[in-house]
């Protein structure tokens, strides 16, 4: 009995791989490509080279401080969809520091860090403020501010930012030499950036862990109410938890626009947002040591399919396609496990209730 | 209408709710199903109006086996039940509430709905207004309209659960007049759970009493209230003994405290509680006694007035700074007001430690949490989470989580939903910290708990607060009136049932 | 400005709001029996894609249309199987279920993108459009226009006149009270959910079909968020809802006004385009705002309930919670 059971674990927990698959290939031979032909060139896409192995590391490095900033807002109950904008606010008041401080590079890079992480953290406290006192779902806040932030990067851009040749889409001009994060010889990632997101799943694991902070942010996303009464100080806890996870988004927009575009750009945050959410999604705020893992698949993805548009004239976002189709087999595969033990927790019940009636 | 139960059985993991249980119920009587809390009375009854399925036995209808799979089939057959908390649509009209299920054509006809909901008003001398909203009726009314609306389905037998709590006087004596009506002159059944003996005394002519999901007698009424007594409790309860303490300076001082709300505003409130004393406060649900007790928290904002603890104003403070002067509030919900759900013991021991270091050293927090588990007698381990326990281990969980020292203790209905012994217990703890000259103020339901724990009771009606009195100059009938608005002494009588209790 | 200009801005209006209608009715539907579908970002992209794509590949608007509801629909059932048999947060799996839906739309209907197809044909209702000033306002469009016009009445209809609709109010409500009383909650929730869903396919459609011909990467972007603003803006009552979809369509129009206006040349085109996003959120913001209640706090309380009523909804009280029958 035991040893079966520990069989169905296995294979429930990796059921959603095969699952996914199955789903995309179906997807893949309706679109009239082969499956195969499509796994290969992501797989190539993503790790043929070394430098397509840094693309993916450098790829991974928002995307993991953004999960981690939202395993914090997960534990405490709140589904922070304003990262995107929260990105944004980090890459702008990052470039701001690009453009204003004449600076060596290290003290240069550690103020657009800071600068970046302050203003993450305020675009952050924004949507804490509008739930905590505003009474607005942080879904619709989130989602204001995003295009908020949207309007705010490109009026920059197209105003006070506008490069020499006149303003367009592709962005201000390039960083000066000091602005840019070190990349690791010619291939374009930051090891400086590796090592920041890193920490900060490593400093997030601990703090929802071992601090009372983290303690009484899960209580609070767990049953608010109660936690209040029991005397956990829930506004400031959420609005922390908001800066928190805003911050470390805008350590993401730093790097975004330091490291990998060297410039501010409209798009700068390109979904990483939204993309951070289903990481977490799957490591759960009880988790968050899985985010590096979860967002190198993520990334490989992502760095992977362009390939698919070269060689087989498919679109790139079949690895979205397979990013968000993983996400949802893990939902549903932990809802039909829990479906299940219900079932026989039910039936069991209910055989021990006849036996003892006969009995 | 017949109705038999024979030999029910109704498991729920390990908890036998229901253990063999008969009982016939006879038209054109009212038959008192008498138990306290968790004797399987409610589980009974829905096992027999289709909630519930039962693990064996057999009911009859009329001497035909029946198996209801559902309330609505239950009701097909007849069989009608009022919940406590009435099932109805809170944000939807009342005639939509009685349309709901009783007109099935597409379209339905609201006239002739509203003409049968206005006959049957009339025959009962119920008054509802077919186009307000059930969130602005009290219980008793919804109640009224559940009852209208179960009769208009042409039920028979009629159930009712616990159906005096949280209602006023008169609609108290207009449902029992109704149910003799119902009874005598229309030949229906009704059954009348209920923990309450004086009730069950005043209105069944029979009654079963069940004790530990087994039925531990029947009996024509009247009968004797000790016969009943022992039938419920297996034995005499011992009166509880009252501790002579002397009451040291004032702890919380209420001056003239005005509470805003939405729907009710609380006005000039006044009430000074010392240092060992115990106060009640008595009302309906909804009449502004929880108002003034989460304002004395901390936990609403006064526009008015002044609240003190030990002399200090906290009137505009947050609720942090009243956890620091030393009040705790313990909230009637309790899991959704008092503990969470999903944390286990020992993480909410170190939560309610607001003063523990920022690193949480866990070994000890569970060390110290398998301490309180068993100073507690809780039933449960430091890694259990707090929902796999039971109500009473929950409120025993909730006690031990109050801090060592305290001066003012707030507490909505402490022993609701608790079995007697659970409910003495959770009594000796509170009177032990009373010894400590801690103050204790505790919204009930229950008169007779106030009566018998408080010094004082102040009564809350209709958004007022009534002067207090003190609890061994009144009795539950005169705690009655006032609660229903009526000056005290004015028809007040002895309690006879309560006193031989 | 004259009566022409107003005319043709108003009808303007009421066509280019029918895909937030329709879709923030069905949304309705569904949240009022319980059941929260945010996925509509989602479905509405892989529903104006699919309808697009039959309707290119079949030369049929009307598969098309069929098409786009099925899509829609098949998503809602996921989102009912998930959260009324697996009891899975809702929320959660509806936003997956955006993000796939987006990246499907992307990803299939590359082969589509920018190509010239088939749309609905224009039909003004006869006699009706004769109607001075209101006819060529409501009257002058084509059917799926038609079809958002009579959405709004007809689930206004449904919901607060017929038996079915009062069940379903109960079944989002009170789920117990509404199983006590006969209904079978789980089934009723998984029904109105799919029809809720086919609804929100209909507004896909009715994006690539009738508003924006074609299809085009992220074609759709942002009206799935905004009806799921307008459903709570509107208190799920149908016909707020409605008034809510049209209020979002005016600031539309006042930006592309405004844009045209050559006092505002200097400011870039995406900021008129998403301002009314914003907008919409932020006058939601307002309105459910503490601030609120403090001003209705100084009000008589009897004018106070009836301005709070008037300008929130309350929300279902089973939204959102699985229900286990027996």
């Amino acid at each position: 009995m035991k040893h079966n059971d520990r069989w169905i674990n296995l294979l429930m927990g990796i059921a959603p791989i095969p699952l996914t698959l199955v789903f995309t290939s179906l997807i893949l031979l309706a679109m009239g490509a082969s499956p195969w032909e499509a796994y290969r060139n992501i797989f190539n896409g993503a790790f043929s080279s070394p430098e397509k192995v840094a693309d993916v590391f450098a790829a991974c490095v928002p995307l993991v401080l953004c999960s981690a900033g939202l395993a914090i807002t997960f534990a405490a109950g709140q589904w922070n969809v304003g990262v995107e904008g929260q990105i944004i606010l980090g890459a702008i008041f990052a470039t701001w520091a690009a453009r204003t401080l004449a600076w060596p590079q290290v003290p240069l890079l550690a103020a657009m860090l800071l600068a970046g992480l302050l203003g993450g953290a305020l675009w952050g406290s924004f949507a804490g403020l509008l739930k905590v006192f505003g009474k607005v779902h942080e879904i619709f806040g989130g989602l204001g501010l995003n295009y908020l932030a949207q309007a705010l990067a490109i009026w920059l851009i197209f105003n006070p930012w506008k490069p020499a040749g006149g303003a367009t889409m592709s962005g201000t001009d390039l960083f000066p030499e000091a602005a840019r994060m070190p990349h690791l010889g010619h291939l374009r990632v930051a090891p400086l950036a590796v090592v920041l997101a890193l920490i900060a799943v490593a400093l997030v694991t601990f703090l929802l862990r071992g601090t009372r902070w983290g303690l009484e942010l899960k209580a609070l996303g767990k049953g608010f109410v109660s936690a209040f009464t029991l005397g956990v100080p829930a506004t400031p806890r959420l609005l922390t938890a908001f800066a928190a996870c805003g911050g470390m988004a805008g350590i993401a927009g730093t790097i975004l626009c330091s490291a990998r575009y060297i410039r501010m750009i409209p798009a700068i945050s390109g979904g990483q947002g939204y993309l951070a959410l289903l990481v977490a999604l799957i490591s759960g705020s009880s988790n968050p040591q899985w985010i590096p893992f979860i967002a190198f698949f993520f990334a490989a993805a992502g760095v992977g399919s362009p390939q698919l548009e070269y060689n087989m004239h498919l679109d790139s976002s079949l690895g979205g396609v397979l990013e968000a189709s993983v996400v949802l087999s893990v939902m549903f595969v932990s809802g039909w496990r829990v479906l299940l033990a219900r079932k026989r927790s039910q039936a069991a019940a209910l055989v021990s209730a006849e036996q003892e009636v006969t009995a | 209408m017949k109705v038999e139960l024979i030999d029910i059985h109704k498991h729920f993991g390990s908890v036998r709710a229901n253990d063999g249980v008969s009982m016939t119920i006879e038209s054109g009587s009212i038959h008192g199903l008498l138990g306290e809390n968790g004797a399987g009375k409610t589980t009974l009854m829905k096992c027999l109006t289709g909630y519930q399925t039962i693990d064996s036995g057999t009911i009859k209808v009329n001497g035909q086996p029946v198996a209801f799979a559902s309330p609505a089939e239950a009701i097909r057959h007849g069989i009608g039940m009022l919940h406590q908390e009435p099932l109805d649509f809170p944000q939807m009209r009342v005639l939509d509430n009685f349309l709901l299920g009783f007109d099935t054509r597409l379209i339905p006809d609201r006239r002739a709905g509203q003409n049968r909901l206005q006959e049957l008003g009339t025959r009962f001398r119920f008054e509802l207004d077919p186009d307000a909203e059930v969130t602005s009726l009290t219980i008793g009314e919804r109640q009224q309209l559940e009852i209208l609306r179960l009769l208009a389905l042409g039920a028979q037998v009629i159930i009712l659960d616990e159906p005096t709590t949280g209602i006023s006087a008169p609609q108290k004596a207009k449902l029992f007049a109704t149910l003799r009506q119902l009874a005598d002159d229309e030949r229906r059944s009704v059954v009348f759970v209920s923990h309450k003996l004086e009730e069950v005394e005043q209105l069944c002519d029979r009654v079963t009493v069940l004790r530990h999901g087994r039925v531990t007698g029947e009996a024509e009424m009247p009968c004797p209230v000790s016969t009943l007594v022992e039938l419920m409790f297996g034995r005499s309860l011992p009166p509880l003994e009252c501790p002579t303490v002397e009451h040291g300076p004032p702890v919380l001082q209420v001056e003239g405290a005005t509470i805003p709300s939405y729907r009710l505003t609380v006005a000039d409130t006044r009430l000074e509680v010392r240092s060992g004393e115990v106060v009640g406060i008595a009302g309906l649900e909804g009449s502004g006694q929880r108002l003034f007790l989460r304002a004395c928290a901390g936990l609403e904002r006064i526009t008015a007035g002044r609240i003190a603890i030990d002399g200090k104003a906290l009137s505009h403070a947050p609720y942090r700074k009243f956890l620091d002067a030393g009040i705790a509030y313990l909230p009637a919900n309790r899991m959704d007001e008092g503990l969470v759900t999903g944390l286990t013991l020992t993480e909410h021991f170190a939560l309610a430690n607001r003063t523990g270091p920022f690193f949480i050293d866990w070994q000890a927090a569970r060390k110290e949490a398998a301490e309180r588990i068993q100073h507690y007698n809780v039933i449960g381990r430091p890694e259990s989470p707090v929902e796999a326990l039971s109500g009473g281990n929950q409120q025993r969980v909730l006690l031990a989580l109050l801090r060592q020292k305290l001066r003012l203790l707030l507490m909505e209905h402490p022993t609701r939903g608790l079995d007697v012994e659970s409910s003495n217990w959770v009594w000796q703890q509170l009177l032990a910290r009373r010894e400590d000259g801690t103050a204790i103020v505790f919204i009930s339901a229950d008169l007779d708990e106030l009566l018998e724990y408080a010094d004082r009771i102040v009564v809350f009606y209709g958004g007022r607060m009534l002067a207090p009195v003190a609890a061994c100059d009144t009795t539950v009938e005169g705690l009655g009136y006032m609660i229903a608005g009526k000056e005290p002494g004015a028809g007040a009588q002895q309690g006879g049932a309560h006193d031989e209790a | 400005m004259n009566v022409e200009f107003l005319i043709q801005t108003l009808a303007s209006i009421v066509s280019s709001s029918a895909p937030v209608v329709l879709a923030s009715i069905g949304e309705t539907i569904s949240e009022k029996s319980g059941v929260i579908n945010l996925s509509l970002d989602g479905s509405i992209a892989l529903s104006a894609m699919t309808g697009f794509a039959v309707a290119y590949t079949t030369d049929s608007a009307t598969l098309g249309v069929l098409a786009a509801m099925a899509v829609g629909a098949l998503i809602a059932l996921l989102i009912a199987f998930a959260s009324i048999t697996l009891r899975l947060e809702q929320v959660a799996v509806g936003f997956v279920l955006t993000m796939l839906g987006l990246e499907l739309a992307d990803f299939l209907g590359n082969p589509f993108v920018r190509q010239p197809g088939p749309s609905i044909p224009h039909w003004p209702i006869p006699l009706l459009s004769d109607i001075p000033f209101i006819g060529p306002v409501l009257f002058n469009h084509n059917i799926l226009i038609y079809i958002s016009l009579l959405s709004i009445v007809a689930t206004w209809w449904w919901m607060y006149k017929t038996q079915p609709g009062i069940k379903l109010q109960g079944v989002g409500e009170r789920p117990e009270s509404a199983f006590a009383r006969g209904v079978n909650v789980n089934r009723m929730r998984y029904v109105y959910t799919t029809l809720g869903g086919a609804l929100v396919g209909l507004a896909g459609a009715t994006y690539s079909l009738s508003i924006k011909l074609g299809w085009s990467h992220r074609h759709t972007a942002g009206i799935g968020w905004i009806a799921l603003a307008i459903v709570i803006f509107g208190g799920w009552n149908p016909l707020r809802v409605a008034a809510g979809s049209y209020f979002f369509g005016l600031l539309k129009a006042l930006g592309s006004i405004l844009q045209r206006n050559p006092a505002f040349a200097s400011v870039p085109t995406q900021i008129f385009s998403s301002a009314p996003f914003a907008l919409m959120i932020f006058t939601l913001l307002l309105l459910s705002s503490k601030g609120v209640d403090r001003l209705l706090d100084m009000l008589p309380p009897r004018l106070a309930r009836r301005i709070d009523r008037a300008i929130r909804g309350r929300a279902p009280g089973g939204l959102g919670r699985p229900f286990e029958q027996g």
